[in-house]
C-alpha cells in the first residue's frame, strides 16, 4: 500500500500565488486535493456555492479553475507542470449579469 | 498535430473516434487490413477511461498497474499503434476533440475536430474528411440527484476510479461508494488498494435480479473470478455491503461530512424510519450505471434505441455498422457491456470498416457473450424507479445551472411542459457547461408526466442527448474556421 508518488520527480506550480512542490504526476485537481487538501476551490455563478472535483474525467465543468492566464481549465485533466500557475475562486467564464429566472429576486 | 485532410477534398481512410478500448481494437484492425487510420481522442494518452493512466504506466519496465484489468491486451494494441504511426499509416490526433460530425460532401463525413480547450495552442478548427468513421466514444457514469449531492467530496464512482488509476492515492480515506451496479465494487476494491478505508457500499438492489440471468453470468468465466475477488477483497477489509440502500442525504457544510442511508424496496422507494447516519466521511463516489456519449452519433441522425439500462444507444448490424452506411459503432455507444466487450466490438467494427470480408468467429462470439452478461447486469441493476422520494424542493438537479427540483416539477406541472426540451428553455436545466450530460437522465425521467418514466422513454432520452457541439467553442474559432473559405458542412441542427 503506498501512499506516495512512485516517480519521484516533483516540480513547483504556484496555486493563487503560492508556490507549491507537488509529484510530476498531479493533475492540477489531485493537486489542489491532495497537496493543499482542498475539496472546492471555485464557486457557482447562481448561489456561489463551492465546487470541486464530480466526474473526474471532463465532462461536469465543475472543477475549473484559470491555468497559465485561460479561464475554465478543467483540472481534472490538466497535468502539472514546472512554473504553471493556477488561480483558483473565478466562476465560470461568463461576461455580464448572472441571468434572471422565475423565481430569482428581480435584478436591477 | 499533424496536417489532415481539409474539407472540400475527396474522403480517404478512416476515421477513429475515441482511443479506449473500443477505438484502439478498431485502429488496430484498420491497420493490420492496410487502411490508413486517422486516430482522434481528447486525452494525451491512449486508453480511455477504462485503461486511463498515467505517464510512468507507459514506460516499458512499468509493471502492469494493479487496478488494471487487461492491461496485456491494452499494452498490445498500444504497440501495435505506435508501430503503425512510426510506419506512416496511422496519424494519432490526442487532446483533440471531435466537436461535430456531419456527411460530407463527397460522401462520407465530415469530421470536425478542435484542441480541447486545456491543450496549449491555438484553438484552430480543422474538419477531416473521412470515408468511413468508427465512433467509439465510451461513456461516463449516470447521476441521480440527492440531498446535499453539491457538496465539495461528492463525486462520481468513476471520479474515484480515475483519480486512483492516476494518481495511485485515494482522492479521501473514508469513501462511501452508493448506487447501483458491480461498478461500485471495483471502485471500492481501487479504493482499498490505495490503503484507504470503504466505509460502505449502497446497492440499491438485493442482487437477486441476477438470478434469472445466472446462467448467462456463467458465460464470462473472468466475470465471475472479477466478482469473488472484489467479495473477497471486501471480506477481509470489513466492508459493510449495504443491499437494498441508497443514500437519501449528504451532510456538511463546507464539504462532506456524514451521510444519511436508508432502506430502499424493490421499486426504489425509501422505507419509512430506515434512515441511519455514516459519520465520518470524506468522499462519496455515486453511480448508477454509464451513460454512453451519444451526441456526434445524434448529429448523424443514426437510428438508436434504448438499452436494457435505459442508456440512448446506437443500432448496429452484426458488423458494427449502424443505419448509415459507412458509419461503424463500437464499444459502449452500442449498449454498456465494459471494456472487454468493447475491444470485440471494436475488432468486428475495425474489420468491418477496412472491408477485410466477415469479421473473425471468435471476436463475434466474444462480443456476444459480453452482451449477454451486460443484459443480465442491466437486468439486475435496475435505476430505481421511485428515486424521486428522496427529492427535496431545494435539491439541485442540473449542477451547471443549480435548477432546483421545485424548478423542474413546476415547469412541469404548473406550466405543464411535458417534454425535456421544454422544462430545459423555461428552467434553463441543461443549458450549462456540461450541456446536460450530468442532469440528462433525471431530467428525462423528470420532464416527462408518463407513470413509467424511469423505465425510458426514447424520445425524452434523444432530446437530452440532442447537442449541436459536443465541446464548448469559442465564437472567434469558429470564425476564422469559416472565414479560411471552408463550407459550414451540411444542413444540420448546429
Amino acid at each position: 500500500m503506498n501512499s506516495s508518488s512512485t516517480t519521484g520527480r516533483s516540480v513547483t506550480i504556484t496555486i493563487d500565488g503560492a508556490p507549491l512542490r507537488v509529484p510530476v504526476t498531479r493533475t492540477v485537481a489531485a493537486a489542489l486535493l491532495l497537496d493543499q487538501e482542498r475539496m472546492a476551490w471555485r464557486s457557482t455563478r447562481r448561489s456561489g456555492s463551492a465546487r470541486g472535483l464530480f466526474c473526474g474525467i471532463g465532462v461536469c465543468y465543475d472543477c475549473l479553475a484559470t491555468i497559465n492566464g485561460r479561464a475554465s481549465q478543467r483540472t481534472c485533466l490538466v497535468e502539472v507542470a514546472d512554473g504553471m500557475e493556477v488561480s483558483t475562486g473565478s466562476t465560470t467564464d461568463a461576461p455580464g449579469e448572472p441571468s434572471a429566472r422565475p423565481g430569482d429576486a428581480a435584478h436591477g | 498535430m499533424a496536417e489532415p485532410m481539409t474539407a472540400g477534398t475527396a474522403p480517404i481512410g478512416a476515421v477513429v473516434i475515441g482511443a479506449g478500448p473500443a477505438g484502439l481494437a478498431a485502429a488496430a484492425e484498420l491497420v493490420r487490413a492496410g487502411t490508413h487510420v486517422t486516430l482522434v481522442d481528447g486525452s494525451p494518452r491512449f486508453g480511455g477511461q477504462y485503461w486511463r493512466h498515467g505517464a510512468a504506466d507507459d514506460s516499458p519496465s512499468a509493471p502492469s498497474p494493479r487496478w488494471h484489468h487487461g492491461w496485456s491486451t491494452y499494452r498490445e494494441l498500444r504497440d501495435t499503434l505506435l508501430g503503425a504511426e512510426h510506419a506512416g499509416h496511422l496519424t494519432h490526433l490526442p487532446s483533440t476533440h471531435v466537436w461535430a460530425l456531419d456527411h460530407g460532401h463527397a460522401g462520407g463525413f465530415d469530421v470536425h475536430v478542435a484542441p480541447t480547450s486545456e491543450a496549449v495552442g491555438p484553438q484552430d478548427l480543422c474538419t477531416i474528411a473521412a470515408e468511413r468513421v468508427v465512433l467509439c466514444p465510451g461513456a461516463y457514469d449516470r447521476q441521480l440527484p440527492v440531498p446535499g449531492w453539491t457538496l465539495p467530496g461528492v463525486m462520481s464512482a468513476g471520479s474515484v476510479q480515475a483519480f486512483i488509476k492516476t494518481q495511485r492515492r485515494s482522492p479521501g480515506q473514508r469513501v462511501l461508494l452508493a448506487g447501483t451496479g458491480p461498478f461500485l465494487m471495483a471502485a471500492a476494491a481501487t479504493v482499498l488498494q490505495t490503503g484507504a478505508r470503504v466505509a460502505a457500499i449502497c446497492e440499491s438492489t438485493d442482487l437477486t435480479g441476477w438470478l434469472p440471468g445466472g446462467a448467462s453470468a456463467a458465460l464470462v468465466p473472468s466475470k465471475i473470478t472479477e466478482g469473488a475477488q472484489y467479495t473477497s477483497l471486501l471480506a477481509r477489509h470489513r466492508v459493510p455491503f449495504l443491499r437494498r440502500h441508497a443514500v437519501t442525504e449528504i451532510r456538511g457544510e463546507d464539504r462532506v461530512r456524514a451521510v444519511e442511508v436508508s432502506r430502499v424496496d424493490a421499486a426504489g422507494a425509501v422505507v419509512a424510519g430506515s434512515a441511519r447516519v455514516l459519520d465520518d466521511i470524506d468522499v462519496v463516489g455515486l453511480g448508477w450505471g454509464f451513460v454512453p456519449q451519444t451526441e456526434l452519433l445524434m448529429q448523424t441522425g443514426a437510428e438508436t434505441r434504448l438499452d436494457g439500462d435505459g442508456s440512448l444507444v446506437g443500432v448496429v448490424d452484426g458488423s458494427q455498422e449502424s443505419s448509415i452506411p459507412g458509419l461503424f459503432l463500437a464499444g459502449e455507444i452500442t449498449g454498456v457491456t465494459g471494456a472487454a466487450g468493447a475491444v470485440a466490438e471494436g475488432r468486428v467494427a475495425g474489420r468491418a470498416a477496412a472491408q477485410s470480408g466477415t469479421g473473425r468467429r471468435r471476436d463475434a462470439a466474444a462480443r456476444a457473450r459480453h452482451r449477454t452478461f451486460a443484459g443480465a447486469m442491466h437486468h439486475a441493476h435496475p435505476v430505481p424507479r421511485r428515486w424521486e422520494d428522496w427529492m427535496r424542493d431545494e435539491t439541485v438537479v442540473c449542477r451547471c445551472e443549480e435548477v432546483t427540483y421545485e424548478e423542474v416539477t413546476t415547469a412541469r406541472d404548473d406550466l405543464a411542459l411535458a417534454d425535456p426540451r421544454s422544462v430545459k428553455g423555461s428552467t434553463r436545466a441543461g443549458m450549462g457547461m456540461c450541456q446536460g450530460r450530468i442532469c440528462g437522465f433525471a431530467m428525462a425521467c423528470l420532464s416527462s408526466q408518463s407513470a413509467a418514466r424511469s423505465d425510458g422513454d426514447h424520445a425524452a432520452a434523444r432530446q437530452v442527448s440532442n447537442r449541436p457541439f459536443a465541446m464548448p467553442l469559442s465564437l472567434g474559432a469558429l470564425a476564422a474556421e469559416h472565414t479560411d473559405g471552408e463550407q459550414p458542412g451540411s444542413a444540420s441542427s448546429r
